[in-house]
């Protein structure tokens, strides 16, 4: 039994850092932005197929299309931007995001039905069945790489948002969107480009996504519920909340799972309730990127 | 003093009641989307006559989407033949296909408004035991003969309506029955060739429970000890801590209850990165899909791989070489990318058709009582004989295996059947 709650707990760490990868853009997004990106699942689907398109067609390592794929979905994000959220105004524009996103998230799901079809597919790079034996444990190479690629990619947001000019701008906006204009920052701009940077980091998530799990189109669906879980878990627009959160519910998912698998789910969601009731402002509690 | 949440506790809140109501509805895998396609062949002879219009639902999009487009293009195929021959009695066949994107309350809304609002002569059914329970008992209510070719688990034919009415009727297999080929096999091997131990993982769906339960009771009767046997929901991030639980208990065998390729793919996958091999592996779902498995799971790690099914598309039957060759010349690929899905939705339009003939119209209660008359009918998948519940009592059970490296999909047991080939260990995962 130990060994099957230690390999449930590594899982849990390793699978964590994958929906960390996940979850990051759409914390961002939301903290900084007040946006709900429903979409967010199916861009992961998009960014998994954009490098499963480099790998397959074009013979690109899956990390190295990175240097493709995260331009592309950053442009992506400020399309999305421009043509859909920079018109919502006013006090019912986070509940319209929603409406917003979700039409976003089915006409991208309909596109990539139509390209690529129903069946399933996964991105098998020569690592992404690689494994490292750890205290008798078998781990493979891909997960270690997206842990890494998820601790990489918080570091480099925190340090975008708090060690940057663009990243002050950021804040700035949200804190007071009129002072903001009134010293000169274009508010707009900072939206559209804070909201193609949070699509950006997706197609890392959706990279390691598409190399450890068989997805379609469809797939996006299973993913939302708990990318939004992991942020309100983490504190809403904390990057590093999103880490350590998404690394405790995969993980408290995973040990559950060795006894009681019908029961994880809930467990999952009754600890995001229980924690909000405990921490309102969740793990992390900070009020996050405009708050500091 | 009425204390105020702050700005980011109210937030939390509602977004918490977000998450938790898209969870709800991604367990339902409702994109609330639908579509609606047809088809009708070149106009014969025949075409001053009215069509005979057929309504189906089936998940273009969502959790079964790669079975639902399967059954789409053998429906679409077999409306295609129908209608090159001259349709039904001089009249054509007209498809109404409407999109439940996999959700139980989609499916049923979609043949609501194919019966109530498209008034359509005759329905098939949908993609999956899951879909086929809920909107069976729509057609019930309506007086329609139910024909369908993949909603076998017992639970759909036990409910109220089937057993007052009659009227659902599925062409293939029985999934209760499903795995006893391989039972009958390992009681037939001297003991010491036995698999010692054996795992039953189940995905929590009505298909996959009833044939693992009864393999169970079988298999443990002959001594094969049950290291492992938990039902774990459908969530990608579980499937792996499910298959690891599995790996570490090392058995002989695993009968995985999958319902689809990404099941399969992610237990193979956590398998492998164990260093696992089981001596014997099958999965209820998921192998039999054709290119759509090779694909995710790489042809290597198919080897040896096994499928329970009524069908494959090396099936020494001319009905279903034609049909075969028909599906490579109108989709391209080879016969062992067929999804056995396209032969049982087929299946459903050949009794329908032979049904109509026969009762010389479309009133649906004369089908369903000539359906119930012990006729025996004729399909791609073989005979198909329906019993007082619309079970096909006359379906025959194979398993078939992957071999050849993943090249090849042969039918393995019944072990004295003429069309069966050895049987093979599970090959070590990517090798060649």
């Amino acid at each position: 039994m130990a060994r099957e709650i230690s390999l449930a707990v590594v899982d849990g760490i390793l699978i964590g850092g994958v929906y960390a990868l996940m979850a990051v853009g759409l914390t961002l997004i939301f903290g900084v932005l007040d946006i709900i990106n429903i979409a967010q699942g199916v861009l992961v689907i998009l960014g998994a197929y954009l490098s499963y398109s480099l790998f397959t067609a074009a013979h690109i390592d899956v990390f190295v299309g990175l240097l493709v794929t995260v331009p592309a979905m950053f442009i992506v994000g400020v399309a999305i931007h421009w043509a859909f959220i920079r018109r919502l105004r006013g006090t019912e524009r986070t509940s319209m995001t929603l409406l917003v996103t979700y039409a976003v998230a089915l006409i991208i799901e309909g596109v990539l039905y139509k390209i690529y079809g129903a069946n399933y597919d996964q991105i098998n790079a020569s690592y992404t069945n690689s494994t490292v034996h750890i205290f008798g444990i078998y781990i493979e190479y891909i997960y270690i790489y997206g842990f890494i690629l998820a601790i990489a990619l918080v570091v480099g947001l925190y340090a975008l948002l708090y060690r940057t000019r663009f990243g002050r701008s950021v804040r700035a906006t949200m804190q007071d969107e009129t002072a903001a204009r009134l010293v000169g920052i274009d508010v707009n701009r900072v939206a559209a480009v804070t909201f193609g940077i949070g699509i950006a980091v997706t197609a890392a998530g959706g990279m390691v996504y598409g190399a450890t799990t068989a997805f379609n189109a469809n797939s996006g669906y299973d993913l939302i519920s708990r990318l939004l879980a992991i942020i309100i878990l983490g504190g809403m627009g904390s990057i590093g909340g999103a880490l350590g959160a998404a690394v405790f519910m995969i993980t408290l998912e995973s040990v559950v799972t060795v006894w009681y698998p019908t029961w994880s789910v809930a467990v999952f969601y009754a600890a995001l309730v229980l924690v909000l009731v405990i921490r309102p402002n969740g793990f992390f509690g900070q009020r996050a990127v405009r708050a500091q | 003093m009425r204390a105020t949440l702050p700005w980011f506790s109210r937030n939390a809140i509602a977004l918490s009641a977000v998450a938790l109501s898209v969870g709800v509805l991604a367990a339902c895998s409702s994109s609330g989307s639908s579509s609606s396609s047809s088809s009708s062949a070149s106009t014969n002879n025949s075409a001053s006559k009215t069509p005979i219009t057929i309504g189906a639902s089936l998940s273009l999009t969502g959790d079964f989407s790669a079975d639902g487009t399967a059954f789409q293009k053998g429906y679409e195929l077999w409306a295609k033949d129908v209608n090159a021959a001259g349709g039904i009695l001089g009249r054509q066949v007209k498809l109404t296909i409407l999109n439940d994107a996999s959700s139980p309350n989609q499916v049923v809304t979609n043949y609501q408004t194919l019966i109530n609002s498209d008034h359509v002569d005759l329905t098939f059914g949908p993609y999956s035991s899951l879909l086929t329970g809920p909107a069976s008992a729509v057609a019930s209510r309506n007086g329609y003969a139910f024909i369908e070719g993949a909603g076998g688990a017992p639970s759909v034919f036990q409910t109220p309506q089937n057993e007052a009415d009659h009227n659902v009727f599925d062409v293939s297999l029985p999934v209760a029955d499903q795995l006893m080929p391989l039972v009958n096999y390992i009681a037939s091997l001297p003991a010491s060739q036995r698999p010692k131990t054996a795992a039953y993982p189940m995905t929590d769906d009505p298909f996959a429970d009833p044939p693992e339960q009864l393999a169970i009771q079988k298999l443990t009767a002959l001594g094969v000890k049950n290291v492992y046997e938990k039902i774990y929901p459908e969530e990608p991030s579980q499937l792996t801590s499910a298959a690891g639980a599995v790996a570490a208990k090392n058995p002989d065998m695993v009968i995985l209850g999958s319902t689809d390729v990404p099941t399969m793919q992610s237990f193979m996958k956590a398998f492998e990165t164990a260093h696992y091999t089981p001596k014997w592996f099958l999965g209820e779902s998921g192998p039999d899909q054709g290119q759509a498995f090779i694909s995710a799971v790489g042809a290597n790690n198919a080897d040896g791989t096994m499928v329970p099914n009524g069908w494959y598309p090396g099936y020494n039957n001319p009905a279903s070489q034609k049909m075969v060759s028909e599906y490579v010349a109108q989709y391209g690929g080879s016969a062992a990318d067929i999804n056995a899905d396209v032969a049982e939705a087929y299946s459903v339009g050949q009794v329908m058709d032979q049904a109509i003939v026969a009762t010389g119209g479309l009133d649906n209660a004369k089908i369903i009582s000539y359906l119930h008359s012990g006729v025996t009918l004729t399909t791609v998948q073989g005979q198909v004989k329906f019993d007082s519940l619309g079970e096909n009592s006359a379906a025959a059970a194979f398993i078939f295996q992957w071999q050849g490296n993943g090249t090849k999909f042969v039918q393995v047991l019944p072990a004295g059947d003429k069309a069966s080939v050895a049987i093979i260990q599970k090959s070590p995962w990517g090798s060649s």
